[in-house]
């Protein structure tokens, strides 16, 4: 017999299984002599630390904090995706804000236990498939291991009935043997008496693909961080948009972003079309489509016509640009008493509800006899008929009794003061009000084309119309196409490593009272449903070739 | 004209469609009252199976004909049980019970009618019907109900019937009254593809955990009595075989929760212009595909197979309900698509 007599099942082959950490459930159990080492020095204590952190259970338990981790997040508002509400929070819940924002739990996904927890699980990761792909690099040139002595115990356990042979028939019998077992492509090993195979070397293979391209996710993120930068821009229809630093309302630039590189295009809303539902009662009046249709110039090239919806963002000189919120921009021209514009231009105003009743602030802090500031409320279908209750308010979101209202201040605007200001919005409480609520004095209300007189013999104010602006987020993340191939790979890696079956299969002439009979048999190395099928099939193929019977 | 027509033909659409589920509910209920049933004789028989099984043999087969065993038999009549309660199963091939037949032939009609009730609801929309939480319980529901039946091919199921029938009747109750939402057009946000896709698979992966979930809720049971030396319940795997078949499962819904998260991020860069943003309903989705990552290396390491991976099988279907259900109506973030 060649096959060496070995252990008497001979499952776990420590060169040929895939490497794993030592409390692998495949993993033999250590010796009690071998965990309790009777001394450690300083590398013994480092390589003890290394190996439990490189340990199944503590992959396990960092999944599991990671899992937990992620929690707080999801229950407080977070900077990042929700600032209003942070602020929001922080003004209902005072005492306790302290304290979440004290751990940090504002920005969870950045805070330091929870980068923690994930930095010591991707060195988990990568001490644990270091090894194992120099290992299974080793393996994927090995040859199968060698037959095991006894068959009969082993999963999928076949025979062929006995029958009178000589040794040019098993020498036959074992090379009709490598024939089915390399059909079935298994990588196979000969011996004088049995064949040895193995495949599905894949599995492994895309265990680590998986395992080494989260690694890729995250080193992606993480550069990707730094070279991501988001500017926001409002646009009203009719004007354009220069892919230039000033030119941008705001931008979150990363670490390393660099102006000059920004390409230097330029976009020009030429409409705006915004749908909404006219047939359904219920909800009548929900949008059902918005697009923005831009003109664009690249420095040159042609220009184009293109246009920019919901789902369908533009990319344009290395930038993405999405369509993220849209509202109307009342046209307002201000005029001192002489008669003179000292301000004309669209407004936008931000939405308030689903009918668009949208607010804005005017500011004027030159031109006028003092600096005035103006919040206004436009109705694009102002339920005029007193059918809609006291207070005024839209009822529809298309523009079908459009109406501005205003109340006018005078006093420090706080532009000069070189602090950043909020465009939408005006601190009121060192200002003087001139006219509408709680003033005595009538607002001020205008529908197209109308002009009305400021108080206080100011100048006047004109509502030319509105028109439609498309508020627009432009990105540039060079890495995301690195972390969707990363991503692509976990998924593929995934598919393989946990749907590809890596199996032994044996088969073996085995001589007793002067007749020959076949055994075949197999091994499953992690989750494989159908072995014993598998090794039935083979068994059924080398025993037809032979003109054998399996006995039942 | 044309319009008024349509909006007719949609509004008894709409109708016949929750006509389907309303009668597809009351046949689950008509299933899990069997199933129930088939259930409870199943753990029955189990317990007198306890008790020291010679005697039990003894008694039962000497008791047969005669009267002095008519304690036995009438508790066997009265339970409908054609079989001889105290005989393991191995002993005696197992009759066919019939409650777990009809709770099965119920739960096939029910099917019928709630994938019928599903598909008329998505032309009555228009579109896929899952774009909202009513829509989307409807289909992930059926999901469940369909890798049910279609399990059955290779393994008897049956004793999961109650546990399944019942989740769906009582997922199905609340999508109809507190979820419900008349058809509408979708927000331009919805409007994508990628709704087709990524929510589907999300159902898909829903469906699989759902049921990877029940088994291993039976496992942990079948565990605790196999611990105390009792038998299992008649008809059931041991657990161990319970916790392959979940194991099989739960990789698949794990694949195809992968697939959610990929697919949405690529989605979320569409619509929101980034592809991760931790918007609490990212971040729970998240939180479950670790759970069952987790999971899948639990099954993988020593001491943790057995009941402490099928308590984390259990605690991430949990962590897919809250997602659904308290993450979708009180939680704010950029996924409102309840319709709420
Ligand atoms: C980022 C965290 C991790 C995630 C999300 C993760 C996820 C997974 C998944 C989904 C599988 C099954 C898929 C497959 O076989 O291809 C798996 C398998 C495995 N993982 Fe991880 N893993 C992580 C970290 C680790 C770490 C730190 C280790 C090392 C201690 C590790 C060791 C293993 C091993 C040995 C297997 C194979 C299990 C088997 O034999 O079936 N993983 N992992």
């Amino acid at each position: 017999m060649a096959s060496s007599p070995s252990s008497e099942q001979n499952t776990s082959d420590q060169n040929h299984d895939p490497k794993r950490p030592s409390d692998h459930f495949d993993s033999e159990v250590p010796d009690a002599s071998e965990v309790t080492q009777p001394r450690l020095g300083f590398v013994g204590y480092l390589r003890f630390f290394w190996r439990q952190l490189t340990s199944m259970r503590t992959a396990l338990f960092l999944l599991l904090l990671v899992a937990f981790a992620a929690v707080p997040g999801s229950l407080v508002p977070q900077v990042t995706s929700d600032p209003n509400g942070v602020i929001q929070y922080k003004a209902e819940n005072p005492g306790w804000s302290k304290v979440l924002d004290f751990l940090g739990v504002f920005n969870t996904y950045s805070s330091v236990w929870f980068s923690a927890i994930y930095i010591l699980l991707f060195i988990s990761l990568v001490g644990c498939i270091i090894p194992r792909t120099m290992h299974h690099v080793a393996a994927l040139r090995s040859q199968p291991p060698k037959t095991p002595a006894r068959l009969d115990r082993l999963p999928g356990f076949l025979q062929t009935e006995p029958v009178a042979l000589d040794a040019e028939d098993i020498d036959e019998g074992i090379v009709a043997a490598r024939h089915v077992l390399r059909d079935a492509r298994y990588r196979t090993r000969m011996f004088d008496d049995s064949a040895s195979a193995e495949r599905g070397y894949l599995r492994e293979t895309g265990n680590l693909v998986f395992h080494i391209a989260l690694v890729g996710i995250l080193i992606a993120v993480g550069i990707g961080g730094g070279f991501i930068w988001t500017g926001q821009k409002v646009v009203p229809v009719g004007q354009s948009f220069a892919n230039t630093l000033s030119d941008y309302d705001s931008i979150s630039p990363g670490r390393w972003f660099d102006a000059d590189a920004l390409s230097p295009y330029r976009l020009t809303l030429t409409k705006f079309v915004a749908k909404y539902d006219e047939s359904n009662s219920t909800d009548f009046g929900d949008p059902t489509d918005y697009t923005a249709y831009v003109r664009t110039q690249v420095p040159g090239e042609k220009p184009k016509n293109q246009t920019i919806k919901v789902n369908s963002p533009l990319e344009i000189g290395g930038t993405q640009i999405y369509l993220l919120s849209n509202g109307f921009a009342p046209i307002v021209t201000v005029r001192n008493p002489a008669g003179k514009v000292v301000y004309s231009a669209p407004v936008p105003f931000l939405p308030q509800d689903t009918s668009l009743t949208s607010e804005g602030v005017i500011k004027i802090p030159d031109g006028l006899a003092k600096e005035v500031g103006i919040i206004g409320l436009f109705y694009p279908t102002e339920c005029g008929d007193g059918t809609c209750g006291a207070a005024p308010h839209s009822v529809d979101p298309r523009q079908i009794n459009p109406v501005l209202t205003m109340q006018i201040f005078t006093g420090n605007l706080g532009l000069n003061s070189g602090k950043p200001v909020n465009a939408y919005s005006l601190n009121t409480d060192k200002l003087k009000q001139l006219d509408g609520r709680g003033t005595g004095k009538a607002g001020i209300s205008l529908t197209p084309g109308k002009t009305a007189k400021l108080p206080n013999g100011l100048g006047t104010i004109e509502f030319t119309k509105a028109i439609h602006y498309a508020g627009l987020d432009i990105h540039h993340d060079p890495t995301q196409y690195w972390v969707l191939t990363f991503a692509v790979l976990v998924f593929l890696g995934l598919l393989t490593g946990l749907f590809i079956p890596r199996r032994r299969v044996w088969i073996k002439a085995v001589r007793r009272g002067g007749k020959v009979h076949y055994e075949y048999a197999g091994l499953a190395r992690g989750e494989d449903p159908r072995l014993d099928d598998a090794v039935a099939e083979i068994a059924r193929r080398h025993s037809q070739l032979l003109g054998l019977t399996i006995r039942p | 004209m044309i319009e008024v027509h349509e909006v007719v033909t949609q509004a008894s659409l709409v109708q016949n469609s929750l006509v389907a589920i309303y009668s597809a509910m009351f046949v689950y209920a008509l299933a899990f009252i069997f199933f129930t049933y088939d259930l409870a004789r199943r753990m029955s028989d189990a317990k007198q199976v306890a008790a020291p099984p010679a005697e039990a043999l003894v008694a039962s087969t000497s008791a047969r004909p005669r009267a002095g065993g008519t304690a036995v038999l009438d508790r066997a009549a009265a339970l409908g049980v054609p079989d001889v309660p105290g005989i393991p199963e191995d002993t005696v091939k197992p009759k066919r019970s019939i409650s777990g037949r009809l709770g099965m032939i119920f739960t096939v009609m029910a099917w019928i009618l709630h994938v019928s009730g599903t598909v008329l609801r998505g032309v009555a929309a228009g579109r896929v019907p899952w774009a909202n939480m009513f829509e989307f319980t409807l289909t992930a529901t059926a999901i469940i109900i369909g890798v049910f039946l279609v399990m059955q091919f290779w393994q008897d199921l049956r004793f999961l019937g109650a546990y399944i029938t019942g989740f769906v009747l009582v997922a199905l109750g609340v999508a109809t009254t507190n979820f419900y939402v008349d058809v509408v057009p979708l927000p331009p946000a919805l409007q994508s593809y990628w709704l087709v896709i990524h929510v589907f698979v999300a159902s898909l992966g829903t469906g699989f955990y759902g049921l990877g979930a029940a088994l291993s809720i039976i496992q942990l049971v079948q565990a605790r009595r196999e611990a105390k030396g009792l038998s299992g319940i008649r008809g059931v795997p041991t657990a161990q075989r319970l916790e392959t078949l979940a194991y099989r499962l739960i990789v698949v819904g794990f694949v195809f929760w992968t697939f959610t998260l990929i697919a949405g991020s690529i989605w979320a860069e569409h619509a929101w212009g980034r592809y991760w943003g931790w918007d609490t309903k990212e971040v729970w989705t998240f939180i479950v595909w670790v759970i069952f990552a987790g999971y899948i290396h639990a099954r993988a390491t020593r001491g943790w197979r057995g009941s402490r991976s099928g308590t984390l099988a259990i605690i991430g279907f949990a962590a897919v309900v809250f997602n659904f259900t308290i993450v979708n109506i009180y939680f704010h973030g950029l996924h409102s698509y309840s319709g709420l």
